[in-house]
C-alpha cells in the first residue's frame, strides 16, 4: 500500500512532520511504513519556460538553439531534442540546478545529476529542458510525455514562465510505502492511512467532500437489480449517469494518481480509479446500452461457462465463480473483471455505476480459479465493509458532478440483507491495564478511542465500533488499541511473577545432544539436510520396487518432484551431503546428522500423525574404514548408558555392499545399519571413486534404553590374569561367534577379551584365518589361582572346537 | 697393617670414581670395591686376623672407609646422571615448528549452536523445552491458531499440504496448542522445531527453516511480562548494551501482537549493511494470547493470561555468524561446517 503525502493531507490539514519523523510514528502507532520516496528528490531549480524562439546550431546538426522566457527574463538554452517548438511551456533546469536522473529513463544515481550553464559546440546554453525521465519520473504515469524528447505541458495546463516546474508537475510529493497486516482491511485506502495518521497525530479528520447528487429521476426506471447468490454477494450498489462526455481529468486528479503511480487515462475511469484508492473499495462502470433488459443479476455461472473478460482472453468460469449478469449474459466476473461485451469506449453515452461488496474468501478462491488477480480482486479478497461501498459511490457521483462530466440520475438501486451494524464490546479498563501491565486512566484510553471514531456509551459502559474497523471485536482488540496508542514502548518491562519453575531439555533431547557430541568426537560435523526429497531416491537406493521405504508420504503441491516425498529412509541427505564434499575435492569428510523420518503408521493416504522417527545417521569416505565407523557407533551406545553387548547381523539391504553390511542389534532388536555404500548407490551420488560408510541408528531405540544414571562399581584390589589364544579358525566362522563362546564361558571373572591379530594367508591352509586373541580374567574377591583360570581356559577351548576352531601351538 | 691397607684402598677407589667416565664404569667400581667380592668385603674377611681388642676399631675404620667410598660413588653417579640428562635432552632436541598432526573434532552445524544458545537462555529462565509434530493436522497449525478455513492468512503461508486434514507444519505455534491441550497449568515452555513453507531455494529463502515457539500460560502474565521476558532474552543472545524496539503487528493467535527489533549488534544501531542501514534487526513476533485460542484449549481467558513468541532459527544463526547466502546451511560443504 503506497500513499502520497498531498493525499494524506487532503485529509489530515494540519498533518506537518519531517517524512522520517512521520514514518517512525505511523509505524510505533501499527501502521508498518516501510520507507518513502521523495519524488523530488535530487531536483533543483526547474522552472516552466516558454520556448520564444529556436535557431539551428551553428556547429551542430543535431542541436538547436533556443530562446526561452523564465518568467521576466529570456535566456539561452541549446537543447538535442527535436520535439519542441516556438511557444511551447517546458521544464528547464537552470544553472546550479538539479535533475534526478538521464533522459533515457535508465537507473537513477543516488546523487543525482548537477546542471551548471556552459557551452555546447562552442555555443552558450544557460540550462537543460528536460525529459520527463530526467525529472526521476516516466511515461507510465505522465502517458502525454514523448518517447524520446523534452516534456511540454499541455495547452489546457494554467503554467506560465517562471513557475516552480516540479510543482507544476505535482512531483513536490512524498510517498510513503506501507506493510499493512491482513485485519485492518480499512487501511488498504488512502483514507484509512489518513484515519490512521490523524489518530496517531492526535490531530484532526476531514472526510471528503460529498455532495447531494442526482436529478429529478429515479436510477430504477433505468436498471433493475437482483442478486441470487446472497452468500456471495452482500450488498450492491448501482447508480446510472447520463450525457457522459469522456475527456480529461483535471490537473489535480492527475497529480493525485500520477503520485499514487496510477496512469491517468480519461475522467470516467480517472473516477472510479481515484475512488478505489480513496476509500479502499473497488467500482466498476458499464456501458449502459450494453446491459440486455435493463437488468442486472448477481449469480454464479455455471461449470463450463466461458467468458471474455476486457482484456480479451477467454475465461473458464464454473459454479464456484460469481458473475454480474444483464437480461441475457454475463457481463463481468465479479470483483475480479468486467467484460469485453459491456466495456466502456469513446462513444459511451450512459453508464451504469457498480460498488458491490463480494465474499473475500471467494474471490480469491475464483482470482486463483480463473488465473486473473487485478487491483479490484486484491482488494476484494480481504472482504470489505458494505457501508463503505454506499459511501464510495456517493464519492464518485459526487465527483461526476464536480467534474462535469455527465448528469447523474437521482436514487440508487441498493440491493442488500441486513447491513452491518456497529458492534458493541464492553470496556474494561481494569482489566485492560491488568493486560498490559500499565496503569493508563480510564479517561486516557476514552481518548484513544475518540481518535479512532470508536463511541462510548456511557450507560452500557459499552465501547460502539464504526463498521469500518472489522478487526474490532473484543477485549483483547480493545486492548491493543489503547497499548497503540499509548505507545508500545511506554508499557514497562516486567518479569512474570510465576513461580520459580525449573526448565530442561527433554530426555530425547539430551541423548540427541550426547549423540551430536559422540559425533563430533570422533570428527563428524553436523549437517542439516530437507525432509522432503525426489522419489527417485528409492531408485538410486536401488530399493525393490515392493520396498516398504517406498510406501512414503506424498506432499500434493510440493515445489517440484525433487522436494514431493516425507523421506522414510534418511540416506539420501547425508550421501547428496558427502557427493557436494567429494566432486568439490574435499578430503576425509565426516558428516551427521539428527534428523527425522516420516513412516505413515497406515495405508497411504494418511489420515493421522505418522511416526516422526529421529534417525541418528553417520556417513564419511575418506580415511574411515567399516571398524573405524563400528567404533563410534558402539561408543555411542555405550556412552547413552546401553551396558549390554551390542551384535551385528549380516544384512541385505540393496544399497549397501552385500559383503560389508550390518544390522545393529542390541538384546536382539535392530536398532540400526551400517555398512560401506554399494558402489552402484555411490555411483548414483556422483561417487563412484569412493569408499562411502554409513551407519544409521534409529534413536527412538536408544532412547527408551539410554539411561544417564552411572553406577560406581569398586576399583580392582586383586590383580588380573590374561592368557592368548592364538587359533585356526575355520573361515565360516565370524569373529562375534568366537566372542560368544568367550563371553558364555568366560562367566563372571571374564574381564576383557581382545583381538589382536587376524591373519589369512601362506601358512594357514586354505579356508581357514589365523586369529589370536588377549582374554583377561579377575574375581573381584580373591587373587584367581591357576586352576581357576585353567577350568575357566578348557571351557572356552571346549567351546571354540565345537565351532571347528584348532588351537595353534 | 690393615689400616694401611684401607688407607691404600680407599685412595685407590677414589681415584677409580673419579676416573670413571659413565655409569656403567662407576658401577664396576662399585663392584671392586664395595660389593660381595669387593675389596672391602674381602679385608672384612681378615678381621678375624685381628686382635680381639683391636677388632672394634679396625672394624669402624672398615666401615667409615666404606661410607667414604659409597658417598663418593653416590657423588659420582648423580653428577653422571645429570651429564647423561643433559646430553639426551640436547640430542632429543626437536624442530618444533614442524607442521601439527591434525586433530581435528567435528563442528556443529550453526543452526545448532544458535539453538543450543537459545534454549540455554530459555533454560536458565525457567522454561521447558517440548517437541511437536512436523506433520500437523489442519487443526493445530491453523484452526486452533484462530486461523479459520477461509483466512487470508492461510494463503500467506504457503502451505505444503497432504491432504485436506494433513500438512506440513508452515509455523511451531500448534505447538502451543498441544501444550494447552495437556491441561497442565501454568505452562512456561519453549519449543524448537523445523517448519515447511513453499518458498522456492534462494540466498534467503529456503522451503524448510526452523522457528522457537514460546508460550506462558499463568494466572499473572501480562504485556509488559512479555516485553520484559524477551528483552532479557535479547540481551543475553546479543549483548547487555542490546536495545529493543516493540513495533505493533498482527497475528491471529495473538492480541496484542508485535514484532521486536533489536539495536543492530553489529554496528550497534548505527546503520550498517546487516540491519540495511536501520540500526535495528526485526527478529520475532510476539504477543498475548488471543483470549479466543485459549477458549478454543478449554482455558478461562478471565483466569488465564498468556503470551507467545516465535522466533526464526536460521535468522539469528545467518545475522549472528554473518553467513549472507541460506542455502549453504543445507549444502553442507565441510569447507563451511568448519568455520562453527
Amino acid at each position: 500500500m503506497i500513499t502520497p503525502l498531498c493525499w494524506i493531507k487532503d485529509f489530515v490539514p494540519d498533518l506537518n512532520c519531517e517524512a522520517s519523523e512521520f514514518v517512525d510514528a505511523m509505524t510505533m502507532s501499527g501502521t508498518k511504513c516501510e520507507g518513502y520516496k521523495r519524488l523530488d528528490k535530487n531536483l533543483k531549480n526547474i522552472v516552466v519556460a516558454r520556448i520564444e524562439s529556436i535557431e539551428p546550431h551553428p556547429d551542430a546538426d543535431k542541436l538547436i538553439v533556443c530562446q526561452v522566457d523564465i518568467g521576466g527574463e529570456t535566456v539561452q538554452i541549446v537543447t538535442g531534442a527535436s520535439n519542441v517548438k516556438v511557444g511551447d511551456l517546458v521544464p528547464a533546469v537552470l544553472d546550479g540546478g538539479m535533475v534526478a536522473g538521464g533522459h533515457d529513463g535508465g537507473p537513477l544515481p543516488e546523487e543525482g545529476i548537477k546542471i551548471k550553464a556552459g557551452k555546447l559546440r562552442g555555443v552558450e546554453s544557460k540550462g537543460m529542458m528536460c525529459a520527463i525521465e530526467e525529472l526521476g519520473s516516466s511515461r507510465d504515469v505522465f502517458p502525454d510525455a514523448p518517447e524520446d524528447g523534452i516534456y511540454i505541458f499541455s495547452k489546457d495546463s494554467d503554467v506560465k514562465p517562471g513557475d516552480d516546474a516540479i510543482a507544476a508537475l505535482g512531483l513536490d510529493d512524498t510517498v510513503f510505502d506501507y506493510e499493512i497486516t491482513s485485519n485492518r482491511v480499512d487501511c488498504y485506502s488512502i483514507m484509512g492511512v489518513a484515519r490512521e495518521a490523524a489518530a496517531t497525530f492526535d490531530i484532526k479528520f476531514n472526510y471528503p467532500k460529498v455532495m447531494e447528487t442526482g436529478n429529478n429521476e429515479k436510477a430504477s426506471d433505468y436498471i433493475d437489480v437482483s442478486i441470487e447468490d446472497k452468500d456471495l454477494c452482500t450488498r450492491y450498489v448501482a447508480r446510472v449517469v447520463k450525457n457522459i462526455r469522456i475527456g480529461d481529468s483535471p490537473e489535480w486528479m492527475k497529480k493525485r494518481l500520477r503520485s499514487a503511480g496510477i496512469r491517468p487515462i480519461n475522467n470516467l475511469v480517472d473516477i472510479t480509479n481515484f475512488v478505489m484508492l480513496e476509500y479502499g473499495q473497488p467500482m466498476h462502470a458499464y456501458d449502459l446500452k450494453t446491459i440486455a433488459g435493463n437488468k442486472i443479476v448477481v449469480k454464479r455461472a455455471k461449470d463450463g461457462d466461458e467468458f471474455t473478460t476486457l482484456d480479451g482472453v477467454v475465461r473458464k468460469l464454473d459454479s464456484e465463480v460469481l458473475t454480474i449478469c444483464d437480461g441475457e449474459k454475463a457481463v463481468g466476473i465479479a470483483g475480479v473483471m468486467g467484460g469485453e461485451n459491456s466495456m466502456i469506449t469513446d462513444d459511451v453515452k450512459d453508464v451504469l455505476f457498480e460498488a458491490a461488496t463480494f465474499n473475500g474468501a471467494n474471490i480469491r478462491k475464483t482470482s486463483r480459479r480463473v488465473g486473473l488477480r487485478t487491483d479490484a480482486s486484491a482488494i476484494f479478497e480481504k472482504g470489505l465493509d458494505e457501508n463503505n461501498a454506499y459511501a464510495a459511490m456517493e464519492r464518485a457521483c459526487s465527483l461526476i458532478e464536480e467534474l462535469g462530466i455527465g448528469e447523474v440520475v437521482g436514487g440508487r438501486v441498493d440491493v442488500h440483507d441486513e447491513l452491518p451494524k456497529e458492534k458493541h464490546i464492553p470496556f474494561e479498563p481494569e482489566r485492560i491495564n491488568e493486560y498490559l501491565g500499565t496503569d493508563i486512566s480510564k479517561e486516557q484510553m476514552l481518548q484513544y478511542f475518540s481518535r479512532i471514531e470508536v463511541k462510548y456509551d456511557e450507560a452500557s459502559g459499552e465501547l460502539i465500533i464504526p463498521t469500518f474497523r472489522q478487526d474490532l471485536l473484543g477485549f483483547a482488540d480493545s486492548s491493543e488499541e489503547v497499548a497503540r496508542f499509548y505507545g508500545y514502548d511506554k508499557i514497562p518491562t516486567t518479569l512474570p511473577k510465576d513461580s520459580a519453575q525449573i526448565g530442561g531439555l527433554p530426555f530425547k533431547m539430551k541423548v540427541e545432544e550426547l549423540a551430536s557430541d559422540v559425533a563430533t568426537s570422533f570428527g563428524f560435523s553436523q549437517g542439516y539436510c530437507y525432509s522432503f526429497e525426489s522419489p527417485q531416491v528409492f531408485d538410486k537406493l536401488r530399493l525393490a520396487k515392493d520396498a516398504k521405504e517406498r510406501a512414503a508420504i506424498t506432499i500434493s503441491n510440493p515445489l517440484g518432484v525433487d522436494f514431493s516425498i516425507m523421506r522414510t529412509i534418511p540416506l539420501n541427505g547425508i550421501l547428496t551431503s558427502l557427493s557436494v564434499n567429494f566432486n568439490r575435492r574435499n578430503e576425509n569428510v565426516r558428516l551427521f546428522e539428527l534428523a527425522n523420518i516420516y513412516i505413515p503408521k497406515t495405508d497411504l493416504p494418511i489420515t493421522d500423525y505418522p511416526d516422526e522417527r529421529m534417525q541418528f545417521v553417520l556417513g564419511s569416505y575418506g580415511d574411515m574404514d567399516f571398524y573405524d565407523m563400528k567404533g563410534v557407533v558402539e561408543e555411542f551406545i555405550y556412552k547413552a548408558g546401553l551396558k549390554n553387548r551390542v551384535k551385528y547381523e549380516v544384512s541385505d539391504r540393496p544399497y549397501l555392499h552385500p559383503g560389508r553390511q550390518a544390522d545393529i542389534c542390541y538384546d536382539g532388536t535392530v536398532i540400526g545399519y551400517m555398512g560401506e555404500v554399494h558402489p552402484l548407490t555411490a555411483k548414483a551420488y556422483d561417487m563412484a571413486k569412493a569408499r562411502v560408510y554409513v551407519a544409521v541408528i534409529d534413536m527412538p531405540m536408544i532412547v527408551e534404553r539410554a539411561s544417564f544414571e552411572p553406577r560406581y562399581k569398586g576399583l580392582a584390589k586383586y590383580p588380573s590374569v590374561s592368557r592368548d589364544l592364538s587359533m585356526v579358525v575355520p573361515k565360516s566362522v565370524m569373529a562375534q561367534d568366537i566372542d560368544d563362546i568367550i563371553v558364555q564361558r568366560g562367566g563372571r571373572i571374564l574381564e576383557d577379551y581382545r583381538l589382536f591379530d587376524i591373519y589369512e594367508g601362506e601358512q594357514i591352509e586354505e579356508g581357514f584365518k589365523s586369529m589370536a586373541y588377549t582374554v583377561t580374567f579377575r574375581d573381584s574377591e580373591k587373587t584367581l589361582s591357576d586352576d581357576d583360570i585353567g577350568s575357566v581356559m578348557k571351557k572356552i577351548l571346549n567351546g571354540l572346537k565345537s565351532l571347528g576352531i584348532e588351537l595353534r601351538s | 697393617m690393615i689400616t694401611d691397607n684401607l688407607e691404600e684402598i680407599r685412595q685407590r677407589a677414589l681415584k677409580s670414581i673419579a676416573e670413571a667416565k659413565g655409569l656403567d664404569s662407576l658401577n664396576d667400581v662399585r663392584v671392586a670395591f664395595t660389593g660381595k667380592k669387593g675389596e672391602l668385603t674381602e679385608v672384612l674377611k681378615g678381621m678375624k686376623d685381628v686382635a680381639k681388642e683391636e677388632r672394634p676399631k679396625v672394624g669402624a675404620l672398615v666401615n667409615e672407609t666404606r661410607d667414604a667410598i659409597e658417598r663418593a660413588i653416590n657423588e659420582a653417579r648423580e653428577k653422571l646422571e645429570e651429564q647423561a640428562l643433559v646430553a639426551r635432552l640436547a640430542k632429543e632436541k626437536i624442530d618444533v615448528t614442524l607442521p601439527a598432526k591434525k586433530q581435528e573434532i567435528g563442528h556443529r552445524h550453526p543452526n545448532a549452536i544458535a539453538l543450543r544458545e537459545l534454549e540455554d537462555i530459555f533454560i536458565g529462565m525457567g522454561y521447558e523445552v517440548v517437541e511437536g509434530p512436523e506433520v500437523e493436522k489442519d487443526y493445530y497449525n491453523f484452526e486452533a491458531l484462530n486461523i479459520p478455513a477461509d483466512h487470508p492468512a492461510k494463503d500467506e503461508q504457503d502451505t505444503f499440504y497432504i491432504n485436506g486434514e494433513m500438512l506440513l507444519r508452515t509455523q511451531t505455534s500448534g505447538t502451543q496448542i498441544h501444550e494447552m491441550e495437556k491441561g497442565k497449568l501454568p505452562i512456561k515452555m519453549i519449543s524448537p522445531g523445523r517448519v515447511f513453507r513453499a518458498d522456492e531455494v534462494d540466498a534467503t529463502h529456503s522451503p524448510s527453516f526452523h522457528q522457537i515457539e514460546g508460550l506462558v500460560i499463568d494466572k499473572e502474565v501480562s504485556f509488559a511480562d512479555l516485553k520484559g521476558t524477551l528483552e532479557t532474552f535479547a540481551k543475553k543472545l546479543f549483548g547487555d548494551d542490546t536495545k529493543v524496539k516493540f513495533r505493533p503487528h498482527h497475528f491471529p493467535f495473538t492480541e496484542p501482537s508485535a514484532e521486536m527489533d533489536v539495536s543492530c549488534f553489529k554496528c550497534k544501531g548505527a546503520g550498517c549493511r546487516f540491519c540495511k542501514g536501520e540500526g535495528w534487526i526485526e527478529i520475532l513476533g510476539c504477543g498475548m494470547v488471543h483470549p479466543h485460542v485459549l477458549e478454543m484449549c478449554n482455558i478461562d481467558p478471565l483466569k488465564y493470561k498468556g503470551f507467545a513468541f516465535g522466533i526464526g532459527l536460521e535468522r539469528i544463526a545467518l545475522l549472528k555468524y554473518e553467513i549472507d547466502d541460506m542455502r549453504l546451511l543445507y549444502e553442507n560443504d565441510i569447507r563451511f561446517l568448519r568455520q562453527f
